[in-house]
C-alpha cells in the first residue's frame, strides 16, 4: 500500500486521528503525514470530513428518503446539467448516477415527511427533464459508510490467554 | 484407589498464564494487552458457510485426515503462498487446532528418554507437551541481542546437537520475531548436520509485516525432516473453531493420523466448512486484518520508543516484546495491573530467555492501545 493509500485508509477508518497518531501507525513522520493529507485535500481526493450520525438517537429526528429519478435527455441537456441543478438544493444529501432501472439515486433529508414530500413534489418533480420520481422513506438505518449501528459485540475473549 | 497423576503429569506445573489470568479476573475495568488471539471475528463469508453447513445438517464425521476438498485447498494455498508442496491425500492432516497437530507429532515421534530441543521463549504448550511423552527438554533460549531469532550459536551452546527433534515457531509468540529464508539457512544446516527432525509451528505465517514468510521446510534437505504446523486461528481469526493442520512427508502424517484416528477421529466438521470458504474467498479479509495489525504494531513500537522502553522491531504475529523497565517482570506486570488496570504478560511465562521482558499483544482496538500506552507511560514516569 502506498503512503497515500495508507493515510486514506486510516482517515476513512477514523477521520479524527491526530497527525501524531497517523505518524505512529505508519512509517511516516508527522511532517510527511501533514504533507500527504494536504495533498489529498488540495487534489480534491478528500472532499470533507463528517461525523457518521445515527439519527434515531438524535432529537429532533431527521427524515430521510431514497429517491429514484428517471430523466430524459436532449441535445442541450445531459446528466451533468440535471445533477448540478439538483445538487444545489440543501435537502439533497447525496446524488449518484446509477445503472439499472432508473437514472439517479438521490438521498434527501428534511425535518418531516411532509417537508420531504413537498420538496419532491414542488422542487424535484417539476424539473422538465425528470419524467418520474419514486420516493422510499428510510425507516431504519443499520449501517452507514461502513459503520454498523448495532451495539456490537462485547469482547468476550479471555482477558489473558497464551 | 486414588487419582494419583503419574510423575510426568504431576511434575508439569500449571501454566504461568493461568496465574496471571486469575489476577486479571479480579478487575472488571482492565484493558488487556495479554490476549493471545485476534480481536477480529472470522470473515463473515466463513461464518456464513459454517451456518449454511449446519442448516444442511452437514455434521457427520469427515475422513480422518479431513475433508478432501479442504485438503486440496490447503495444498494449493500452501504452494501458492509459501512454496510448500504437499500432496492432499498423503501429506496433509487436518486437526483440531494446530495444537492437536503439535501434540500428535510429539506423541508419534518422541519416546521416553528422547531429547527435544525447544527454541524459547515460545508458546506455553510445547514444553509440557513434550514432557508428557517422557522426553527430556533441552532449552534453547533465543536472545534479545539476536532479536529473538534462532541462531546456530545458541543451538550449539544449548546442546541441541544431541536432540532428536527441534521445535521452533516463527513468526513467534511471544516475541513477535520473524526469520527470513537467509536467517533460517544456518538452522537448517544445523538440523541436517545433526540429523534432527524439525517441528515448525507456522501458525502466524500470514502475519509477517516486513518480509514474506519463509518456511524452513522449503530449504534444501529439510522437507523430509520437517513437520509444518499451521491453521485457521490466526490468519482467519477462527480460534474457537479449533482447526489446524500438519504438512509432512507421508510416513509422518501416517503416524500422526494413527493417533488422530483413534482419539479425535476427525477435526470439527463445521469448522472445516468454514475453512474451505475462508481459503476460497477470504483473502481480502486477511489482507485487511494484516494491515490493521501492522498499523497497531507501528503505533505500539513508536510509543515504546517515545517512552524510552527498549523494544526490538518485532515484525510478526501480534506481539511486541519490550524489555521490562523493572528487574522483576512479574512484579512489574502485577503492579501495572493493580495500579493502572493494564494487563501484560511477564516474559518468563514463555520459558527460557523470556525473563526481563513483557509480552504486549496488540490484538486490540487502537483506542484501547492508545489508552493503555498512556497508562504505561504514566506508570513508569
Amino acid at each position: 500500500m502506498s503512503d497515500r493509500e495508507e493515510i486514506l485508509a486510516l482517515l476513512r477508518e477514523n477521520a479524527r486521528y491526530s497527525t501524531e497518531d497517523l505518524a505512529r501507525q505508519t512509517d511516516l513522520s508527522e511532517s510527511e503525514v501533514e504533507a500527504a493529507v494536504e495533498a489529498l485535500e488540495s487534489e480534491g481526493v478528500i472532499k470533507g470530513y463528517q461525523a457518521v450520525v445515527d439519527w434515531d438517537k438524535v432529537e429532533p429526528e431527521r427524515v430521510r428518503a431514497a429517491v429514484e429519478l428517471n430523466v430524459t435527455l436532449d441535445r442541450e441537456t445531459g446528466y451533468d446539467d440535471i445533477a448540478e441543478r439538483l445538487a444545489k438544493f440543501p435537502e439533497v444529501q447525496g446524488l449518484r448516477l446509477v445503472s439499472g432501472d432508473y437514472d439517479f439515486a438521490m438521498e434527501v433529508e428534511g425535518d418531516s415527511m411532509s417537508q420531504v414530500s413537498r420538496f419532491i413534489s414542488e422542487k424535484v418533480a417539476p424539473v422538465p427533464e425528470i419524467t418520474q420520481t419514486v420516493t422510499h422513506y428510510i425507516m431504519e438505518s443499520y449501517k452507514e459508510r461502513g459503520v454498523e449501528f448495532g451495539d456490537g459485540h462485547d469482547d468476550d475473549r479471555l482477558s489473558i490467554s497464551p | 484407589m486414588t487419582f494419583e497423576p503419574i510423575d510426568r503429569v504431576a511434575s508439569v506445573p500449571p501454566s504461568g498464564i493461568r496465574k496471571f489470568f486469575e489476577l486479571a479476573e479480579e478487575y472488571d475495568d482492565i484493558i488487556s494487552l495479554g490476549v493471545g488471539e485476534p480481536d477480529f471475528a472470522p470473515p463473515w463469508a466463513a461464518r456464513d458457510a459454517a451456518i449454511a453447513s449446519l442448516e444442511r445438517g452437514q455434521t457427520s464425521y469427515t475422513a480422518n485426515r479431513g475433508m478432501r476438498e479442504l485438503r486440496e485447498q490447503i495444498a494449493v494455498d500452501a504452494r501458492e503462498r509459501y512454496g510448500l508442496d504437499y500432496d492432499a491425500d498423503e501429506e496433509i492432516l487436518v486437526t483440531s487446532g494446530a495444537s492437536e497437530a503439535v501434540d500428535l507429532a510429539f506423541r508419534a515421534f518422541l519416546d521416553h528418554g528422547d531429547s527435544v530441543a525447544i527454541a524459547q521463549p515460545c508458546y506455553v504448550s510445547y514444553v509440557p507437551g513434550a514432557r508428557f511423552t517422557g522426553a527430556e527438554v533441552v532449552d534453547v533460549p533465543t536472545r534479545a541481542a539476536d532479536e529473538f531469532k534462532l541462531t546456530r550459536e545458541v543451538l550449539e551452546s544449548s546442546g541441541a546437537a544431541d536432540a532428536e527433534v527441534l521445535v521452533m515457531c516463527y513468526p513467534n509468540n511471544p516475541t513477535g520475531a520473524t526469520m527470513t529464508r537467509e536467517e533460517l539457512e544456518p538452522v537448517a544446516e544445523f538440523a541436517r548436520e545433526h540429523d534432527l527432525l524439525v517441528f515448525s509451528d507456522e501458525i502466524y505465517s500470514e502475519l509477517s509485516y516486513e518480509h514474506d514468510h519463509a518456511s524452513i521446510a522449503t530449504l534444501p534437505g529439510m522437507r523430509e525432516r520437517t513437520v509444518v504446523f499451521n491453521g485457521f486461528s490466526k490468519a482467519y481469526a477462527m480460534t474457537g473453531l479449533r482447526l489446524g493442520y500438519a504438512l509432512a512427508p507421508p510416513e509422518a502424517t501416517e503416524a500422526m493420523n494413527r493417533i488422530h484416528q483413534y482419539t479425535m477421529l476427525s477435526a470439527p466438521t463445521t469448522a472445516q466448512y468454514a475453512a474451505v470458504e475462508a481459503l476460497d474467498t477470504c483473502d481480502d479479509d486477511v489482507r485487511e486484518m494484516r494491515a490493521q495489525y501492522d498499523r497497531r504494531r507501528n503505533f505500539v513500537l513508536s510509543r515504546f520508543e517515545e517512552m524510552g522502553i527498549d523494544c526490538f522491531p518485532a515484525a510478526g504475529a501480534f506481539y511486541a516484546f519490550p524489555e521490562c523497565p523493572w528487574d522483576d517482570s512479574d512484579e512489574f506486570a502485577e503492579a501495572l495491573l493493580e495500579e493502572e488496570r493494564v494487563a501484560v504478560v511477564p516474559g518468563d511465562v514463555f520459558g527460557a530467555g523470556g525473563e526481563g521482558h513483557l509480552r504486549v499483544s496488540y490484538a486490540t482496538s487502537l483506542s484501547d492501545l492508545k489508552t493503555a500506552m498512556a497508562r504505561i507511560e504514566s506508570f513508569i514516569s
